[in-house]
């Protein structure tokens, strides 16, 4: 009986705090939409996103089917509207399959530096004391090296062109900042009175980071995925563009800006397009990412 | 200060240890062995080979040769470069890495702070768009797209610069370091804007402006010194994107620096020569940071006896 009403006790401090975010949602989404950057940017990424998941299903080229009669068009000239590459490849199919890899990539890679960043900081920030501090001399250990370099090393390790090492290389090393934040707000939420309602009530120390630690987290945790999404972008591309991330035939931007900045001299626009959507892209995930966490600041 | 100073260095230690031990481990138990490619060699050459290299004695006692020859400053064979030392491309390399880091590091220090302190005494004119807009572009415009749209436009087709290669002079240098100091001058601009006008809102400075003190004088004597406290403390990261990007720009426009290095390393899997850069990058990066930790703490009593 005891029991049963402590966890009433703990649903009513848990649901008090889901009704306090219920109504910080509304006032989110009317800020996002009154901001002009950010409907310009959720409109652009929207666009290429949807290009890149069903444009090539409509196109009648394959991402690497040669056309030896087409070699290295110039755009608006041919069957090709935006040209091909030095082997005859089609390069609105290539950008489009280029774009979506980097999307998948950056999404995936995003993930699994959220799902670490947040376990980690959340942990940490709950636990306190010494398992928090030796946590985060981890954290801080890592946080003083160059990120690519541990991407580059770890993808020397492992072997490139698997696109799926790739993105878990990324984000293996990509969530250190997330469980930074994460667990600067574990810390000062541990000490909220719903927190302690939960301890006293005899709930598990998992239970407590699960059920109300992490939910109480999200807003944070979104901005920076969010902002997340165009660095992990940019560390594919990055990789691609060196030589050491995807590889023939497959494309990303990073690999077309590779081979078009191979031949820049003959054929600027292969370098032109994949630069262009690319820059296009990040300026989108970056408008997007600033908007969110304008809007979610309570002093804006 | 000195035991501030001492306590700061001592704490990278660990770090730089951690970064050797890993990477002696990474070099060891990779997949593929470095004699992998020679096939069909006769057991008894292999294992003269392995001896030669010391490849056959104990793992403890192979780390502890490793340690030993890094203290000497010896990183090992490099296994794609034949019958070349890590050490030896590193000494071939670092001199040209230097020249354009440290180039691209004043330029981006010179140019970006001003700009970001009269983008912040202007805020919402002229002068402040053109700054912000600068931050916002080169966000979405990384190095490996500025660096060839550069050497297209003026090496290629207006021939102003050498669109590639090394000489050390204005023609071959200006569009290697204009690239790699871009994204860090945009960073520190828009880091020192915002530093400042917080502390311009603060009370002492309107005391200052009370007392009828010239602008001048408020914002340099009194406002500035706060104002680039951040901006110190971001000299490690910044550094760390210096040589992040000493990457692109050295395969951009085909420098033989340590950068180029360290991607043919990599592409060829000469695992000594990528765990050299590792080391050597990791380093540099430890030894920004406690620079800027120390310098930081010169600023700022507050950060010394915390």
């Amino acid at each position: 009986m005891a029991e049963a009403g402590a966890f009433a006790a703990e649903r009513v401090a848990a649901e008090g705090i889901a009704a306090d975010r219920g109504l910080a949602e509304s006032r989110l989404w009317a800020r996002l939409r009154s901001s002009g950057r950010a409907r310009f940017a959720a409109v652009t990424l929207l666009a290429i996103a949807l290009a890149a998941a069903f444009g090539p299903l409509a196109s009648r080229f394959r991402y690497d089917q040669l056309d030896w009669r087409h070699i290295a068009v110039p755009p608006f000239a041919t069957v090709h509207w935006l040209g091909t590459d030095r082997l005859g490849r089609d390069l609105a199919v290539r950008l489009l399959y280029g774009t979506r890899l980097s999307l998948v990539i950056g999404l995936t890679a995003t993930a699994v530096s959220v799902v670490i960043g947040v376990a980690w900081g959340a942990a940490a920030g709950f636990a306190g004391g010494r398992i928090d501090g030796a946590m985060m001399r981890i954290v801080d250990g890592l946080n003083s090296l160059p990120y690519l370099l541990l991407v580059i090393a770890l993808t020397t390790l492992l072997g490139r062109g698997n696109p799926y090492v790739l993105f878990a290389a990324i984000g293996a090393v990509g969530w250190i900042t997330m469980a930074r934040i994460v667990r600067g707000q574990a810390l000062s939420l541990k000490r909220r009175p719903f927190i302690e309602a939960a301890v006293a009530s005899g709930a598990s120390a998992p239970r407590i980071v699960a059920r109300h630690i992490i939910p109480n987290l999200l807003g944070p945790v979104i901005v920076y995925a969010a902002l997340t999404v165009p660095q992990m972008i940019l560390f594919e591309s990055f990789l691609s563009f060196l030589g050491l991330g995807v590889q023939e035939p497959l494309a990303s931007l990073g690999s077309l800006i590779r081979d078009g900045a191979a031949q820049m001299g003959s054929a600027p626009w292969l370098l032109a397009a994949p630069a262009g959507l690319l820059a296009l892209m990040l300026l989108g995930l970056n408008l997007l990412g600033d908007a969110l966490r304008d809007a979610l600041d309570p002093r804006g | 200060m000195i035991a501030f100073a001492l306590r700061r260095a001592a704490a990278s230690v660990p770090t730089l240890f951690l970064i050797v031990t890993a990477s002696f481990f990474a070099i060891r138990l990779a997949p593929g062995g470095p004699f992998e490619a020679s096939q069909g060699l006769p057991p008894s050459v292999e294992a003269n080979l392995e001896a030669a290299y010391g490849l056959d004695q104990p793992l403890p006692v192979q780390y502890g040769r490793y340690l030993a020859g890094l203290l000497h400053g010896r990183f090992g064979p490099s296994l794609s470069v034949r019958d070349v030392e890590v050490s030896e491309l590193i000494a071939r390399g670092l001199p040209v890495s230097a020249t354009v880091g440290l180039a691209a590091l004043a330029v981006s220090l010179i140019a970006g702070i001003p700009l970001g302190i009269g983008a912040a005494l202007q805020q919402g004119r002229l002068l402040d768009h053109v700054a912000t807009g600068i931050a916002v572009l080169v966000l979405a415009l990384p190095g490996f797209v500025v660096g060839p749209a550069l050497a297209l436009a003026f090496g290629v087709h207006l021939h102003w610069f050498a669109a590639g290669g090394w000489a050390l002079d204005v023609r071959h240098l200006a569009l290697p370091i204009l690239t790699l100091a871009l994204p860090t001058l945009a960073y520190l601009a828009r880091l020192t804007r915002g530093s400042l006008l917080e502390v311009l809102r603060a009370d002492y400075i309107r005391t200052a402006r009370a007392k009828g003190l010239p602008e001048r004088q408020v914002i340099l004597r009194h406002a500035l010194r706060p104002a680039l406290l951040p901006v110190v403390s971001f000299l490690g990261p910044v550094v760390a994107a210096v040589l992040t990007g000493s990457l692109v720009v050295e395969s951009v426009f085909g420098l033989p620096g340590t950068g180029r290095y360290l991607v043919e390393g990599a592409i060829d899997r000469d695992y000594p020569l990528v765990m050299g850069m590792v080391i050597l990058y990791g380093a540099l990066t430890l030894a920004a940071n406690l620079a800027a930790d120390l310098l930081h703490g010169w600023l700022d009593p507050r950060v010394r006896h915390g």
